[in-house]
């Protein structure tokens, strides 16, 4: 891939993260799990996911979009 | 009751009186190796950068405001709080704070003004970005004195009256910056950091244990509140999420002690690390503190007029002693947090406001004096207006981050964007904040059939129309006028080296 191919790549993979920290699809949803609602575990699981990614983020592609000339 | 009563107090008092020793005992031992009378020499590690950002967010907003939406409107503050900080914070946290610690690096820079300033060649806009910062930092202040009031009427059950306990911890924040110096203050925020999340995940314990567990919980909430259960609905509309969240992360980015921390990290690795870890430390912190005022809707827990619910509920299912600790806890980090944005206020207004305009040749001593005086003045002041009660703390919180959000859109775009120029910067910061201010203070009015001022255009916040406004009049008028002699185009992209 290009470099500006990847600098979207990621911009959609960040826009992705922001989207479903909230569960939309489970909008009015009151289901139970273990005493918590389960769109509380969706948003706990996705931000581990989030931790992950940008993990990922900082060891490939870090100074991506603001260090000319890097990688 | 009156025993009761003691160990409250006691509790309340020692804890402060341990905190403040522990702060002026770092500040001695610290205060020699910090080069760098405000950034330490550019030379915090991961651990204290994350705690120190950290701590801002251990303030009345999260442990009392956060508790109390949850208690009053349902869980989904969680989310809110969540998305916003875990996600677009971070996310902020490279786009803003890891350029301006590469710019900040490259020329030397210690406040937004500054790097502001000399970009675009004019002590003005230096004035301006300091200005508008410390104007908003006035009601965040305020929120800590409110928080810390109401915690101790509902501690107390009322008997401790609100101004007392806000007056107690204008007190310790005086004493704290005055008598500790304005230096060590990273330190403590860590120390006071751990404690308060160890804290709230015993509070949790301890509450779940003795109500018959995290089921027999959600089936009160069921019986008495079900549509907490359910996501959305009531206060939280998809509009009320985004915009929220959005302003929030944007403002978190332009607080000053925050801003101010992106120019203190010692190399990008630390800057690496804190981001990845954010959302994992956000999750942490705020699931256990709004769940526990959700759970307190639930057991139909009732909450004297003025009072947090979280004092109220550690009352009814913990001991005594601990109920007190964790107030006194969230007391004294927000003290701690208080101290961080007084000493980023204090920068702000001496090396942007007083230096540059009122006298250039002062002296380090004096410096250190006025910013003193300066501190006692705005605390003593924010703690007057705190008795007047002008919201709740969430809206007070809100207010000031919406505030600060006006000025975002327009520094990204100064960062990113050679093409900016001052006149578009004024435009842009200016006319936010001007949109901003009269939507906070002017009535609401209808004219030809559509309300002005109001709170929302179209359902969405108004901040938001005054981000997208401080945007577009940055962009534009940048485009169509044109840039000054004065101005270095090439100060945000040129020479930037990340090791």
């Amino acid at each position: 891939m290009t470099r500006a191919r990847i600098d979207y790549v990621w911009i959609a993979t960040f826009a992705v993260l922001v989207t479903f920290a909230v569960p939309w699809f489970l909008w009015g949803d009151s289901r139970v799990f273990a005493g918590l609602p389960l769109w509380l575990w969706w948003h706990i699981g996705w931000m581990g996911l989030t931790a992950v990614v940008f993990h990922l983020f900082t060891r490939r592609a870090w100074d991506r979009g603001i260090v000319d000339g890097v990688r | 009751m009156v025993s009761a009563l003691g160990i409250q107090l006691g509790v309340v008092g020692v804890y402060l009186v341990v905190a403040l020793a522990v702060g002026l005992l770092a500040y001695r031992l610290t205060s020699k190796n910090a080069e760098d009378y405000y950034l330490a020499g550019r030379s915090i590690g991961t651990v204290v950068l994350l705690f120190t950002t950290f701590a801002t967010l251990l303030s009345a907003f999260t442990f009392f405001g956060g508790p109390d939406l949850a208690f009053r409107a349902g869980p989904e503050w969680i989310l809110v709080m969540g998305v916003m900080d875990g996600v677009l914070f971070a996310i902020l946290w490279y786009v803003v704070g890891y350029k301006q610690w590469l710019v900040g690096k490259a020329h030397g820079y210690v406040t937004l003004g500054e790097m502001l300033g000399d970009r675009f060649g004019s002590k003005r806009l230096r004035a301006v970005v300091a200005g508008i910062s410390l104007f908003w930092l006035f009601p965040y202040v305020m929120l800590q004195q409110m928080g810390a009031g109401e915690a101790i009427v509902g501690l107390t059950n009322g008997i401790v009256p609100y101004w007392a306990g806000a007056a107690g911890i204008t007190v310790f924040m005086i004493a704290y910056v005055v008598i500790a110096g304005l230096r060590g203050v990273a330190w403590t925020d860590t120390l006071q950091g751990l404690f308060m999340l160890g804290v709230v995940w015993l509070a949790v314990g301890w509450v779940a244990t003795a109500a018959g567990g995290p089921s027999a919980l959600s089936n009160a909430l069921a019986t008495n509140k079900p549509e907490f259960l359910a996501l959305g609905g009531g206060l939280y509309s998809p509009q009320f999420i985004i915009s929220t969240a959005v302003t929030i992360a944007f403002g978190v980015a332009m607080f000053p002690q925050i801003n101010q921390r992106f120019f203190v990290a010692k190399s990008g690795t630390v800057l690496k690390r804190s981001f990845a870890l954010w959302p994992v430390l956000v999750v942490l912190l705020f699931v256990p503190a709004f769940i526990l005022g959700t759970w307190a809707a639930g057991l139909g827990i009732s909450v004297p007029e003025g009072a947090n619910v979280l004092p109220v509920l550690l009352n009814e299912y913990t001991p005594v002693w601990f109920a007190a600790l964790v107030v006194a806890g969230a007391m004294a980090a927000m003290m701690s947090s208080s101290d961080s944005m007084l000493l980023s206020g204090s920068s702000y207004f001496t090396r942007d406001l007083y230096r540059p305009f009122v006298d250039a040749s002062l002296s380090e001593d004096r410096e250190a004096w006025i910013a003193r005086i300066g501190v006692a003045l705005f605390a003593t002041l924010t703690f007057v207006a705190s008795l007047f009660r002008p919201g709740t703390l969430i809206e007070v919180g809100d207010t000031a981050f919406g505030g600060f959000a006006q000025m975002a859109l327009p520094v990204i775009i100064a960062l990113y964007w050679a093409k900016t120029n001052r006149t578009g910067m004024f435009a842009g910061i200016l006319g936010g904040q001007a949109f901003y201010l009269a939507h906070v203070f002017l009535p609401t009015v209808e004219i030809a059939g559509v309300s002005v001022f109001g709170p929302t255009y179209l359902t969405w916040d108004f901040a938001l129309w005054g981000m997208l406004l401080s945007a577009v009049l940055t962009l534009g008028v940048s485009a169509f006028t044109a840039t000054a002699p004065e101005e270095n185009q090439s100060r945000f992209s040129e020479g930037l080296r990340a090791d």
